[in-house]
């Protein structure tokens, strides 16, 4: 009955993340600035 | 120039100083361990996707901010962001369940039920009734003490009371019972979990 009943691990074939979703980063990175002004940081995204 | 022996806080301080490529070599790097780590806690393709994106933001947004410093490793400290976004996420649907995308409505996944469900209370019956009928075989002493105390919850001291015999007396006719129990448990290959 255990081992009827216990679940399988799930098979952990070919994780890695999307292409789109590394080219998202870079470019987001790419077009983020952080611009110092008084102290004060600001975020500017530049598309 | 081989990429793997360039450091971490390397790559880490020449992204810094704007160089947009060091990022793409520390994400390339490390994407599977952070990729596989938020897998393992969510089992969700789309989920891993959204907390591995959220992650790698917040990385680039230290950085760039300049509130990175270099105490720890670099991995572990992105680890630590994705294992506080994967707590987040599940805090977050806990509190907001929702409806699966399969098309069709469950209202399974709104209402949530904490007693055992039918197969599992099945289960429990047939283990219930197993462990009965095991303590049947037992001598009539050690199943008296043993009911005693598993089924009435009565103390040792009680249970000497009652049976008129001493408290180690009883003590050593449980020890006896359980190991009996567990003789017979082998003997006949009665598995008796869920």
């Amino acid at each position: 009955m255990e081992k009827i009943y216990s679940n399988a691990t799930p098979k952990n074939e070919n994780l890695k993340p999307k292409d789109e979703t590394i080219s998202f980063l870079l470019n987001y990175s790419k077009a983020l600035r952080v611009i110092d002004y008084n102290k004060l940081k600001f975020e500017a995204l530049l598309n | 120039m081989n990429k793997e022996l360039i450091l971490d806080a390397e790559l880490v301080s020449n992204y810094i100083n704007g160089n947009e490529n060091a990022l793409s070599v520390l994400i390339g790097r490390h994407k599977q361990k952070i990729y596989s780590f938020i897998y393992s806690k969510v089992f969700d393709r789309d989920v891993t996707e959204d907390i591995f994106q959220d992650t790698f933001i917040k990385v680039i947004r230290t950085l760039k901010r300049g509130k990175y410093n270099e105490e720890g490793k670099f991995l572990p400290w992105v680890m630590r962001i994705a294992h506080n976004l994967v707590i987040d996420h599940f805090r977050k649907t806990n509190r907001m369940p929702k409806f699966d995308n399969a098309g069709e409505f469950s209202i399974f996944s709104v209402l949530s039920d904490s007693s055992l469900n039918a197969e599992k209370s099945m289960i429990k019956d047939q283990v219930e009734s197993d462990v009965r009928r095991v303590i049947e075989e037992l001598p009539e002493d050690q199943k008296q003490v043993l009911v005693m105390r598993m089924y009435q919850d009565m103390s040792f001291k009680e249970i000497s009371e009652r049976t008129g015999v001493s408290i180690n007396t009883a003590l050593g006719r449980m020890r006896y019972a359980l190991i009996n129990m567990r003789k017979v448990i082998e003997q006949n290959n009665i598995v008796l979990t869920n």
